[in-house]
């Protein structure tokens, strides 16, 4: 699959030769530079761009029929609250979209809130809230439509270290818990490292795939593992693959 | 650690810096300035009268006659504010409303066609603003005559508008409602088409990812992006929905309306009439303005904006 936009400097390829499989109830990460087309990849996989070639299946549909049907739910790099909806509300916008009954509606915001260690924030606005709070309501409500694959584009980018580990611990324990199926667009490795079951390093110009790392950390662990051999292994060879495929003389 | 606060100490204030401190400081001494200045231009502008009518009477005068005389003319060049209050007064309160010459009647006739024009006005800014923003060829098309279309002066279209629907059988509330809805679909259809575009590409995208259609991007996006914007855009609107009605009074023989007494007043020289129906439109106007703003406040603090 690729994709190539036509500027008028002439064609720029934004993305050449992907071939990637994702497994259900993996998690995989799509890491790599500034402008290596992991984010075009993603929103390529989310229908919200088109590749001039190839062919991208969500569960045996076509990108395109996998959004009519909802199939995903996708969290962006910034929270993309609506201010003017309390967090229920914001939770719930999807579900009002799909048209369910406001009862149930309520019981859904309830559930996912509380999954994301959001209770009892159900009635306040997005502005009360930190940010990586209002990141964590964004994921309430990419999760509480129930989509079997959550598409992430560097959800914890915009945040300080401390909060990204400890959002990075409540991720994996959700993954762990509600076993969906995870593409996870980050640029810090070791965030890829500590969440993935898969890696995929990616360099740009023209955006391709230069090395996909499989990790088998158990699922239940924790920050700690950080600091183990297996651990720094694979990030180093994620760091290899970086500076491998990307020269920095430029 | 100390600081020297010497400057915020209270005991080291002026009163020019108390006065302008404050809200009511800088209203008060603005609104006094302007009394000052009316009450001085009044006395210049009516002493040449004065003065003539003090020679034919042939009396002798001095500062503080032509100064008592010149607020007092029955028709002076520029009445003094005490002048149109008493006039206010005695229109307003004094008079059954019922009257041809209480000014609560004419302000009623004034407002209500205003109020019709400000709400279709509004409707069918609204609606234009929806069709542009979501039709591509409308953008093109339309926006171009939605802007022509106020660069006709008001002035010159009013009557032909009054006297083509009066031969037509239209006469009255309809045909001022129309020239105030003229003047403010404008603003709204400006204000609306640039709200119901601020959404930003991200939450559109979201939108997107949910497979909303277009109603529901409308509805649940732009719609609540956009009121904001409708509001300081309703602001102007009903204001110049006033402007309207007012103009739209004058081409039909002054017959009800402020600006029925405003040409009347003209008619017969009636100053102190003119006047006083021009600070009574001022403040109608003031009022539905600041109408709009506490629905404003109602409703953008229901949506969660900061107190």
């Amino acid at each position: 699959m690729s994709l190539t936009f036509q500027t008028a400097d002439g064609p720029v390829y934004a993305l050449s030769d992907i071939d990637l499989q994702v497994k259900h109830g993996e998690f995989v990460s799509l890491i790599g530079p500034s402008g290596c087309g992991k984010t075009t990849l993603l929103r390529i996989v989310a229908d919200l761009e088109q590749p001039t070639a190839g062919r991208v299946e969500v569960n045996g549909v076509s990108a395109r029929q996998a959004r009519l049907d909802r199939a995903y739910g996708y969290v962006f790099q910034a929270p993309a609250l609506y201010p003017w909806r309390n967090i229920e509300r914001n939770v719930t916008l999807p579900l009002e979209i799909i048209g369910m009954a406001r009862e149930e509606r309520r019981e859904r915001a309830r559930k996912y809130l509380e999954l994301v260690n959001l209770g009892g924030f159900e009635k306040k606005f997005p502005w009360q809230l930190s940010g990586g709070m209002q990141q964590r309501a964004s994921i309430a409500r990419a999760l509480c439509f129930e989509p079997e694959l959550l598409l992430m584009d560097e959800p914890f980018g915009a945040l300080d270290e401390i909060v990204r580990d400890h959002l990075n611990e409540q991720l994996l324990s959700l993954w762990a818990k509600t076993g969906k199926t995870v593409v996870f667009v980050t640029h810090s490795i070791p965030e890829a490292v500590f969440l993935s079951t898969r890696i995929v390093v990616m360099s740009p110009r023209p955006g391709r795939i230069i090395d996909v790392i499989d990790t088998n950390f158990p699922r239940d662990r924790t920050l700690d593992i950080r600091e183990t051999p297996e651990f720094l292994k694979v990030a180093h060879r994620v760091r290899e693959g970086l500076r491998a495929g990307h020269s920095y003389d430029d | 650690m100390t600081i020297d606060a010497g400057f915020a100490d209270p005991a080291h204030r002026t009163l020019v810096s108390r006065l302008t401190a404050g809200k009511a400081g800088p209203v008060a001494i603005v609104s006094l300035v302007i009394l000052m200045l009316w009450y001085a231009g009044a006395i210049g502008m009516n002493a040449r009268m004065q003065i003539d009518a003090f020679q034919r009477q042939g009396v002798s005068w001095g500062l503080p006659d032509l100064v008592r005389e010149t607020l007092a003319q029955e028709r002076p060049l520029l009445p003094a504010p005490h002048q149109i209050l008493i006039e206010m007064k005695q229109t307003i309160f004094d008079m059954r409303v019922t009257s041809k010459r209480s000014l609560v009647f004419h302000s009623w006739v004034t407002l209500s066609s205003t109020l019709l024009g400000f709400a279709a006005g509004t409707g069918l800014g609204i609606v234009l603003a929806i069709g542009i923003v979501h039709v591509r060829s409308l953008d093109k098309s339309l926006m171009p005559w939605v802007i022509s279309s106020q660069t006709i002066p008001i002035l010159a279209i009013a009557p032909m508008v009054v006297v083509v629907l009066g031969a037509i059988g239209l006469k009255g509330l309809v045909p001022k409602a129309i020239i105030s809805t003229y003047l403010c679909f404008f603003p709204v259809t400006i204000g609306m088409v640039k709200g119901l575009r601020s959404p930003d590409l991200l939450q559109l995208d979201l939108m997107r990812t949910y497979n909303a259609n277009k109603f529901q991007t409308l509805r649940l996006l732009r719609w609540p992006a956009a009121l904001p914007f409708l509001f300081a855009s309703l602001k102007v609107a009903i204001a110049i929905s006033l402007v309207g009605a007012i103009v739209g009074e004058l081409p039909t023989g002054a017959q009800a309306g402020l600006g029925a007494r405003l040409l009347a007043g003209s008619y017969y020289g009636q100053t102190i009439q003119i006047w006083s129906a021009l600070v009574t439109a001022a403040l109608l106007a003031s009022a539905l303005v600041a109408l709009v703003g506490v629905a404003e406040r109602y409703l953008l603090r229901r949506m969660g904006a900061l107190p």
